[in-house]
C-alpha cells in the first residue's frame, strides 16, 4: 500500500545462520529504544529496511504492517482516515542512526511498529483504553528455528489455538523477530480538554481513582508534584457534562491548552522532568497504592498504576518499594542495565526459559534483554 | 493410560471428604459432557474439591499416577473443552465459588473459579462497576470457564474480551505447583504469560484465582432495534455503523428463524416480518447517546432499515436482550437437535458469506439459523438437525466444517469465543500448517511437560492433520474458489 521492502528473505538467511552457529543477534527497530531493557549482546540485525504497510482498511478498523515500518508512518495514514492508535505508543527520540548508513533516512525518530509491539510500552491512555497486546490481533514471527509463523489473524475475536501472538507485545524480541504485525485501531475522539487540579500527591491518586470508578470520559491521568492533570475524550456534549462532576471530586479544575503537547511530552519522555541523566525508575503498582516514600523528583501516570522516580537508588530497595504498593520495578534509564527488569518469582521465571526455549531453542535472540527470566 | 486408576480413587478419597470424590456410574453421568452434546465420555472418577489445597492435592496424586485430568467450569462449553477422558479424572472447579475480595477503589475483583460470571457483576453492582466480558450463558458459566475460553459476549465490541479485563491469574501446573501470573499493576515482568494461558483450554494449567477489572456502569443505555428485508442489508448496515466512527456497546444480528424462534420462546417483542434485525446498545453519558443515536439512526436508515425502535427504559432494554440471550435454546426448541458454529470473519465480508451459508443450507439440506456478535464479525450459524435421523449429525458436521472452511477462506478464523475443544480440532488443520502447530504442541510441553491436563483437545497432532488434509483437499483446489481472496 505504501513505500515498502520486503527483507524477509534476508533477514530469514541470518537468523538461519546465526542459529547454526549459535551467534546472538541483537533485533533493533528504530534504535530509539537502545536504552531500554538488558545490555545489548550480538550483532544487530537491522529491521528497519523491513517496511512498508500491507493491508488497511478502514472500515474494518484493522491495519496490518511490516515491522520496520516507522510508527510515524502508520499514524500519518491512520490520521488522515480519522484513526489512531489508542494505546498511544511513545516515540523516543532517536539515539543516533542505524549502523547500515543505508538506512539512515529510514530510521525515523520515534522509532517502528516492531519496536512498539516489542517493547511493550504503552502512553497515559493506557488504563482506560488498555496497552499494546490489547490491540494487537496477529503477527508473523521469524522464530529461533528460521521457520516463518503466522499467529493471530485481521479479526478481533480469535481463540485458535494457543495465544501465541499477545505474548510478543512486551517480549522484547526474545520470542522471534516480528516481521509484520496486525493491530486493531479505532476512530480518534471527536474532542478532547485537559484539566488542572491543585492536589497534592495523595488526594490527586485517590480523586484519580475515584474519578476512574464513574463513567466519566477520562483518558489521562497523571500527578506533576502539584497538580492533577486530567484528559478527557469523547463527544464536545459528554466532555462538557463531565466538567461539574470531576470538580466535585477533584475540586475547581483550570483548563489547560488543547494541543495535545503536555500529554504528548509525557508519553515520549520530553517533559522536563525526564531530562538529564539521573536514573529513571518505572514502577508499575496498583493504581490506588499511597504515594511511594521518595524524597526525589516523582510524576504518577496512568491514574496512579505507573510512578516515575528520579534518582540514585539500590535496586533491591526499589524492588521490595514496588511490591509493597502491589507491583514491580524497571530501571528504565540508568546504569545498572543487567537489572533493568525485576525478575518474576521462581516457577514463573522458569516457565519463561522454557518458552523462550520453544520458540528459540539456540537461544540467538536479544540475549539477557528482557532480563534474569 | 499408565496409571492405575483404582488406586487413584482410594488415594483420592485419602486426600478429600468423602463427598467429593465420585466414582460410582450414576454419580459419573452427569459429567459425561459440556454443552456439546453430540460428544459423551464417562470419567474414570470425578473430584469436586472445595479449596486450593484440595485442588492440588488431586493434580499432585494424579501427576503421580500419570493419569489424565480434564478441569469443567459448569460445563457449557460448546467445543466439548470439558469433555471427559474416559478412564481419566475430571476435576470440577465448581465448588471453588467464592468471590474473595471487591476492591472498588482500583476496580478488581479477586474470585475464585467457580464463580458464575454474572454473579460478578452482581456483587460489584452496589460500587457501581460491573465486569465486563458477558456471555449469553452467564448465569451458568464460571470465571474459569470464561478464563479458559478466553469468551466474549455482546459487550465485547466495546469493553473486550475475557483477556482484556483480566489482571492476573493463580494456576496451577499439572503436579499442582502454584504459579501467579500477574501483579497488583497493570502488567507484570517478563513474557505475557495472562494472554498465553487466557483461552488455553485448560491444556496449559489449572485455573485457582482470577483477578478480574472491573469497569464503571454506563449513566445511559439504550438499545436501538431495526428491521431489514434482507440479511444482507443488515450485514452492510454493521460495516458501515463501524465505518461512521461508531463504536456501539454491542451490535448483534438475528435472522427470520432467529427471530421467529425467540419470538416464540420469550415474547421479546421482534417484528416478525422482518428477514434480520439488528440489536445495537449505545452507553455513556446522555449528551453523548443523544448524538451517537441520531448518527446510528441516519445509517441505519441509509442502510435500507425498515423500521427502527428505540428502548431507553430498563424493563424494555431486558426484554429485547432476552429474546437474544435465549436465542440458543430457543431455535433448540425448533428442532431436536441443533449445531452451533463460531467463526469469525473480517466484517465487510458479510454479506457475501451469510449468502453462501444460504446456499449451502439448501445444498445439504438442513436449515440455519443466525444470530451473533455481527459487530465483531463472530458468526454463530445453528445447523438444525435431527441426531434420530441417520446421518444427519454426519451432515451437520460436514456443514459446519465447511462454514468454517469458509471463515478460514475469507480471511478469517474458525472459532471467535467457542474454543477448539475436540470438536474443530479438523478445522485447526485448515486454520494452521505444521510448523505454527509444531508450536502449540511446543508450548504445550513447556508449560505441561507431563502431558497429562486435557490431552488431545485444542490442538490436533500432525499425524490427524496430515490424514485430514490427504482426504479433504483435492489437488490444488482451495474450497470455495469463486471467493476472492486477499
Ligand atoms: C446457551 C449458551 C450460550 C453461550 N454464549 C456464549 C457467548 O455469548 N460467548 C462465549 O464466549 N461463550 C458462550 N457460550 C459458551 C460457554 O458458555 C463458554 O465457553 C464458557 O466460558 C464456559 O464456561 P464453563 O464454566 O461452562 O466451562 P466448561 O464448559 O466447564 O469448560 C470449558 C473449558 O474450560 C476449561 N476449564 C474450566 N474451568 C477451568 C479452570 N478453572 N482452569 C482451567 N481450565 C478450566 C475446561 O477444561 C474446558 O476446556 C455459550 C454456551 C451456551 C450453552
Amino acid at each position: 500500500m505504501t513505500m515498502g521492502a520486503d527483507r524477509t528473505d534476508d533477514l530469514r538467511a541470518r537468523v538461519a545462520a546465526a542459529a547454526e552457529n549459535g551467534a546472538p543477534l541483537a533485533i533493533r527497530g528504530g534504535g530509539t529504544k537502545d536504552f531500554f531493557g538488558g545490555p545489548i549482546t550480538g550483532e544487530p540485525l537491522e529491521m528497519s529496511g523491513h517496511r512498508g504497510i500491507l493491508a488497511y482498511r478502514p472500515t474494518e478498523l484493522v491495519l496490518t504492517a511490516r515491522a520496520g515500518t516507522p510508527l510515524a508512518e502508520i499514524e500519518a495514514v491512520l490520521a488522515r482516515s480519522g484513526q489512531y492508535l489508542p494505546f498511544e505508543p511513545p516515540r523516543f527520540a532517536s539515539a543516533g542512526s542505524a549502523s547500515d548508513s543505508t538506512n539512515k533516512g529510514a530510521c525515523a525518530p520515534g522509532g517502528t511498529l516492531g519496536g512498539a509491539v516489542a517493547s511493550g510500552l504503552s502512553g497515559p491512555r493506557r488504563p482506560y483504553a488498555g496497552a499494546v497486546r490489547d490491540y494487537l490481533l496477529g503477527v508473523t514471527v521469524l522464530t529461533g528455528r528460521a521457520e516463518i509463523l503466522r499467529f493471530g489473524g485481521e479479526v478481533v475475536k480469535n481463540v485458535a489455538g494457543y495465544d501465541l501472538f499477545r505474548p510478543m507485545a512486551g517480549a522484547m524480541g526474545s520470542l522471534g523477530v516480528l516481521l509484520d504485525v496486525s493491530l486493531k485501531v479505532l476512530p480518534v475522539p471527536p474532542a478532547r480538554r485537559s484539566f488542572a487540579f491543585a492536589l497534592d500527591g495523595g488526594a490527586a491518586i485517590l480523586a484519580a481513582n475515584r474519578i476512574a470508578g464513574r463513567p466519566l470520559p477520562v483518558t489521562g491521568a497523571v500527578h506533576d508534584g502539584g497538580r492533577l492533570i486530567l484528559r478527557l475524550e469523547g463527544s464536545a456534549a459528554a466532555l462538557d457534562k463531565a466538567l461539574p462532576l470531576l470538580e466535585e471530586m477533584a475540586g475547581p479544575a483550570m483548563p489547560m491548552d488543547d494541543d495535545g503537547a503536555f500529554w504528548t511530552a509525557i508519553r515520549d519522555h520530553t517533559h522536563p522532568f525526564f531530562a538529564g541523566d539521573a536514573p529513571l525508575w518505572r514502577l508499575s503498582v496498583a493504581p490506588a497504592a499511597a504515594p511511594l516514600p521518595w524524597h526525589g523528583p516523582q510524576m504518577v501516570d496512568w491514574g496512579g498504576a505507573q510512578r516515575w522516580l528520579r534518582g540514585e537508588a539500590d535496586v533491591g530497595e526499589m524492588r521490595r518499594m514496588a511490591m509493597a504498593a502491589g507491583g514491580h520495578a524497571t530501571l528504565f534509564r540508568g546504569p545498572d542495565r543487567a537489572r533493568a527488569f525485576q525478575p518474576p518469582a521462581p516457577a514463573v521465571a522458569a516457565l519463561n526459559g522454557r518458552l523462550r526455549a520453544a520458540f528459540d531453542p539456540a537461544g540467538i535472540f536479544n540475549r539477557g534483554r528482557l532480563g534474569e527470566v | 493410560m499408565a496409571g492405575d486408576l483404582r488406586a487413584l480413587v482410594r488415594a483420592l478419597r485419602r486426600a478429600l471428604p468423602e463427598e467429593s470424590v465420585l466414582s460410582g456410574k450414576d454419580d459419573l453421568k452427569p459429567y459425561e459432557c459440556d454443552g456439546l452434546a453430540a460428544y459423551r465420555a464417562l470419567p474414570g472418577a470425578v473430584c469436586l474439591p472445595r479449596t486450593r489445597d484440595e485442588v492440588a492435592a488431586v493434580l499432585r496424586l494424579c501427576h503421580q499416577a500419570d493419569i489424565p485430568v480434564v478441569a469443567r467450569g459448569a460445563g457449557t462449553g460448546l467445543s466439548g473443552g470439558a469433555l471427559p477422558l474416559a478412564g481419566g479424572v475430571l476435576l470440577s472447579l465448581a465448588r471453588l465459588n467464592r468471590i474473595l475480595e471487591i476492591d472498588p477503589l482500583n476496580r478488581v475483583a479477586r474470585v475464585e473459579p467457580g464463580v458464575r460470571n454474572l454473579a460478578v457483576s452482581e456483587a460489584a453492582a452496589r460500587h457501581g462497576l460491573f465486569y465486563a466480558p458477558d456471555p449469553s450463558s452467564q448465569v451458568a458459566c464460571t470465571i474459569g470457564g470464561n478464563v479458559a475460553e478466553n469468551s466474549g459476549g455482546v459487550h465485547c465490541l466495546k469493553y473486550g474480551l475475557t483477556v482484556h479485563n483480566l489482571l492476573g491469574l493463580t494456576v496451577l501446573d499439572a503436579a499442582g505447583e502454584v504459579m501467579e501470573i500477574g501483579t497488583g499493576a497493570l502488567d507484570s515482568p517478563g513474557l505475557d504469560l495472562l494472554a498465553l494461558m487466557t483461552g488455553s483450554e485448560g491444556l496449559l494449567g489449572v485455573v485457582v484465582e482470577a483477578r478480574l477489572r472491573l469497569l464503571p456502569r454506563p449513566d445511559r443505555v439504550r438499545v436501538l432495534l431495526a428491521a431489514f428485508a434482507s440479511v444482507e442489508a443488515a450485514g452492510d448496515a454493521v460495516g458501515r455503523i463501524i465505518a461512521a466512527g461508531i463504536v456501539p456497546a454491542g451490535l448483534e444480528l438475528m435472522d427470520s428463524l432467529a427471530i421467529q424462534a425467540a419470538e416464540a420462546f420469550v415474547h421479546a417483542g421482534y417484528p416478525l416480518d422482518a428477514a434480520a434485525i439488528l440489536l445495537c446498545e449505545l452507553d455513556g453519558a446522555p449528551a453523548e447517546i443523544a448524538e451517537t443515536e441520531e448518527r446510528v439512526g441516519a445509517v441505519l436508515h441509509a442502510a435500507g432499515a425498515t423500521h427502527i425502535h428505540s428502548a431507553e427504559e430498563p424493563a424494555e432494554r431486558a426484554r429485547l436482550w432476552a429474546g437474544r440471550k435465549a436465542a440458543f435454546p430457543a431455535v433448540g426448541r425448533l428442532s431436536p437437535d441443533y449445531y452451533c458454529m463460531d467463526g469469525t470473519i473480517p466484517r465487510f465480508r458479510l454479506p457475501e458469506v451469510l449468502a453462501e451459508i444460504a446456499r449451502l443450507s439448501e445444498r445439504y439440506g438442513l436449515a440455519v439459523a443466525n444470530v451473533f456478535h455481527a459487530g465483531d464479525g463472530n458468526l454463530h450459524p445453528l445447523i438444525l438437525y435431527d441426531a434420530g435421523r441417520p446421518g444427519d449429525l454426519e451432515r451437520a458436521e460436514a456443514f459446519g466444517r465447511d462454514i468454517l472452511a469458509l471463515c478460514v477462506a475469507v480471511g478469517g478464523v474458525i472459532t471467535g469465543e467457542h474454543g477448539v475443544g475436540v470438536e474443530k480440532l479438523d478445522s485447526m488443520c485448515a486454520q494452521f500448517g505444521p510448523s505454527e502447530l509444531a508450536q502449540f504442541h511446543a508450548v504445550k510441553a513447556a508449560c505441561d511437560p507431563s502431558g497429562l491436563l486435557n490431552p488431545g483437545k485444542a490442538v490436533p497432532t500432525l499425524h490427524r492433520c496430515a490424514e485430514f488434509g490427504a482426504m479433504h483437499v483435492h489437488a490444488g483446489t482451495l474450497p470455495f474458489p469463486e471467493l476472492e481472496r486477499f
